[in-house]
């Protein structure tokens, strides 16, 4: 019954804002551990608060100015940008999944962002280094899920159902990050990435196509065709890279 | 000597890079088919053809999405 009432839409939006920003938060919060396990909480804490700040008040901003923008042009400007954007991540995810580019891995950026952090030597009184490092980590992926959000927010006309589901995102990989601590790479990334860039390139899809008066067959229920034939795409895309792919040729001659 | 730039000015700059970063980036044929698309649905829809249009517009990002991958994979072999 429940499901019922509920548009493809809306579980379309529901699942690209969380998965979306599920991902963006487990970047910025290896970044987190990294510097904080590296170079102590506090710094990294208050980089953290600062870029939390800076990100609020973006919103406050950009916010009520995105609302005022004529629904059409909105959905045509959010869906350019999502459809670029998407086409993005399903491009990475397909060159991950074929084996021409190596697969994220959130213990080798731990690595490494602690490498960095050990060479810049440590200073005493307040860790610039520390504070830039988690400020940036979590201002930049943070700008992003504020984009996500924002666009598919206010052209869905549910911002309040896309801040509270980046909401239950952020609160479940705080949470999960707390459990794992820094072992955040146990977390599906690169499955996660391959599903929101389809999501994206279907929502990006779908408002363009609104933005330019295109009359979709089945209204809100063409979205759910969208994304089953990205899905089917994306696969199809994957098995043909993969035919390519250098491992498969090392594997062929040995 | 060096020109020190206001915060203002840093942080437009930084807002700018954000932006080309997030469209552009390592993939401007994308940013460049997706304008493609756009121009092309304009023309279907202004000459009426709604049916084209809902079949154009996938089929496009399609297009566009595998142009790009098999350029990474043809610049990956190249390395």
């Amino acid at each position: 019954m429940f499901l019922a009432t509920v548009s493809s839409g809306v579980l379309v939006l529901v699942g690209a804002v969380f998965l979306a920003c599920a991902v963006e938060m487990v970047e910025a919060l290896t970044i987190v551990f990294a510097v904080g396990h590296t170079r102590g909480w506090k710094s990294a804490f208050e980089g953290v608060f600062v870029a939390l700040v800076a990100l609020v008040a973006l919103v406050a901003v950009f916010g009520p100015a995105l609302v005022q923008i004529p629904l059409s042009t909105l959905r045509l400007i959010v869906g350019g940008v999502l459809l670029i954007f998407g086409m993005q991540w399903l491009r990475k995810a397909v060159l991950r999944s074929s084996g021409f580019k190596a697969k994220h891995d959130e213990d080798a950026i731990y690595e490494e962002t602690v490498a960095e952090l050990r060479a810049s030597g440590q200073s005493i009184g307040r860790d610039r280094v520390a504070f830039v490092m988690a400020f940036k980590g979590v201002f930049l992926e943070g700008l992003e899920v504020v984009v996500t959000v924002l666009t598919l927010g206010t052209s869905a006309h549910r911002l309040g159902l896309a801040a509270t589901t980046a909401g239950i995102a952020l609160m479940l990989v705080v949470i999960i990050g707390a459990i794992v601590s820094k072992q955040l790479s146990s977390i599906p990334e690169n499955a996660m990435k391959m599903s929101v860039g389809i999501l994206l390139v279907s929502y990006g899809t779908f408002w363009a196509g609104e933005g330019l008066k295109v009359s979709w067959p089945g209204n809100d229920a063409f979205l759910a065709f969208l994304v089953v034939v990205y899905t089917l795409v994306t696969w199809g895309l994957v098995a043909l890279a993969k035919f390519e792919s250098p491992k498969k040729k090392v594997a062929a001659h040995s | 000597m060096s020109k020190k730039q206001t915060l203002p000015v840093r942080l437009l700059k930084g807002f700018g890079m954000f932006w080309w970063d997030f469209l552009v980036g390592d993939t401007p044929e994308l940013f460049i088919a997706v304008l493609l698309i756009i121009g092309v649905i304009t023309g279907l829809r202004g000459a009426g053809f709604n049916t084209a249009a809902v079949v154009a517009l996938p089929v496009l990002a399609i297009f566009a999405l595998g142009v790009s991958v098999k350029r990474a994979i043809n610049s990956s072999k190249k390395k």
